[in-house]
């Protein structure tokens, strides 16, 4: 995520280089795919997002001024997609304001404490489990959905995350923690037959 | 089960807690943090199930993986069917 983009190659690409073009598909759509894939939850809606930020890109290359790497500046363009699929979604979505302060009494009310650390990896991670911690992910509204997607699922900074999303750091910081603690609360859910279960052995 | 039994201490570090576990928090907030787990069960559990959570999904995201036909598709559509790499193995 991190390589310097020699100029050579960014060069090639904005003079239509198809190879150089290729080797950028190449190299980056598994993360645009998987990127899209979690925002949305859907591998068809995944694709053509996949495809339409690979067509933006292609016509926008020749103005990209490489203020970011590419390797961001494509993960906006398919985050903004993304987006914009799910506006056009009949079901609408609850708007939830994310960018108010953290409210820690309200985040710390009903928490659960279970503590599923103790789990041994394999109980951790079936194939069930897998499943309801995509549905959780799916569950969370997309502004924080997509901000836990770009820096914990696909390992972007908090800066490149800013600069994907075009939002304040502090913003990012609390939709990121946010996002966090609502997994963690569903995982403790979810796993709370399971450490009862250990601990009667 | 049991639920959290919040003291104001315990409210006032969960604001943290993100940059906590990723490492990024002020040494001086680190430790205060640390002083209040040694005594408070609740919040122990709930830093180390936050980080587990955060682990949990960075190790499954890795298994994502862009499925052949997709990128065929992908290919086509921008018109560079001839530099695409096969994958020697399929899976
Ligand atoms: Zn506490």
């Amino acid at each position: 995520m991190s390589e310097k983009e020699d100029s050579g190659f960014l060069v090639a690409l904005q003079s239509g280089d198809r190879q150089a073009f290729a080797k950028l598909v190449e190299d980056t759509s598994t993360q645009i795919y998987r990127t899209a894939r979690q925002i949305l939850g859907d591998e068809q809606d995944a694709e053509d997002v996949l495809q339409e930020t690979y067509m933006k890109a292609l016509k926008a290359l020749p103005t990209f001024e490489g203020r970011s790497s590419i390797s961001t500046w494509l993960h906006r363009i398919a985050v903004n997609e993304a987006l914009m699929m799910i506006r056009k979604r009949k079901t609408p979505m609850v708007s939830v304001d994310d960018n108010m302060p953290f409210d820690s009494d309200e985040e710390s009310s009903g928490m659960e404490i279970v503590d599923f650390c103790c789990l041994p990896e394999k109980e951790l991670l079936t194939s069930e489990s897998r499943q309801f911690m995509d549905q959780a992910i799916q569950r969370l509204p997309e502004t924080l959905k997509t901000v836990f997607v770009l820096r914990d699922l696909e390992g972007l900074s908090i800066q490149e995350t800013v600069d994907v999303m075009q939002i304040t750091e502090n913003n990012v910081k609390t939709r990121l923690l946010r996002a966090r603690l609502r997994l963690r609360q569903e995982l403790a859910g979810y796993y709370a037959e399971k450490v009862e279960k250990e601990k009667s052995k | 089960m049991s639920k959290h039994v919040h003291t104001e201490k315990c409210s006032a570090m969960l604001g943290d807690l993100s940059e906590y576990i990723d490492g990024s928090l002020h040494a001086e907030i680190c430790a205060q943090i640390e002083e209040h787990m040694k005594t408070c069960d609740n919040c122990r559990v709930v830093v180390n199930t936050l980080r587990k959570t955060v682990e949990l999904y960075e190790h499954c995201s890795d298994d994502v993986e862009l499925p052949g036909e997709v990128k065929e598709r992908l290919f086509a559509k921008l018109e560079l069917k001839d530099f695409l790499i096969k994958a020697d193995t399929s899976k």
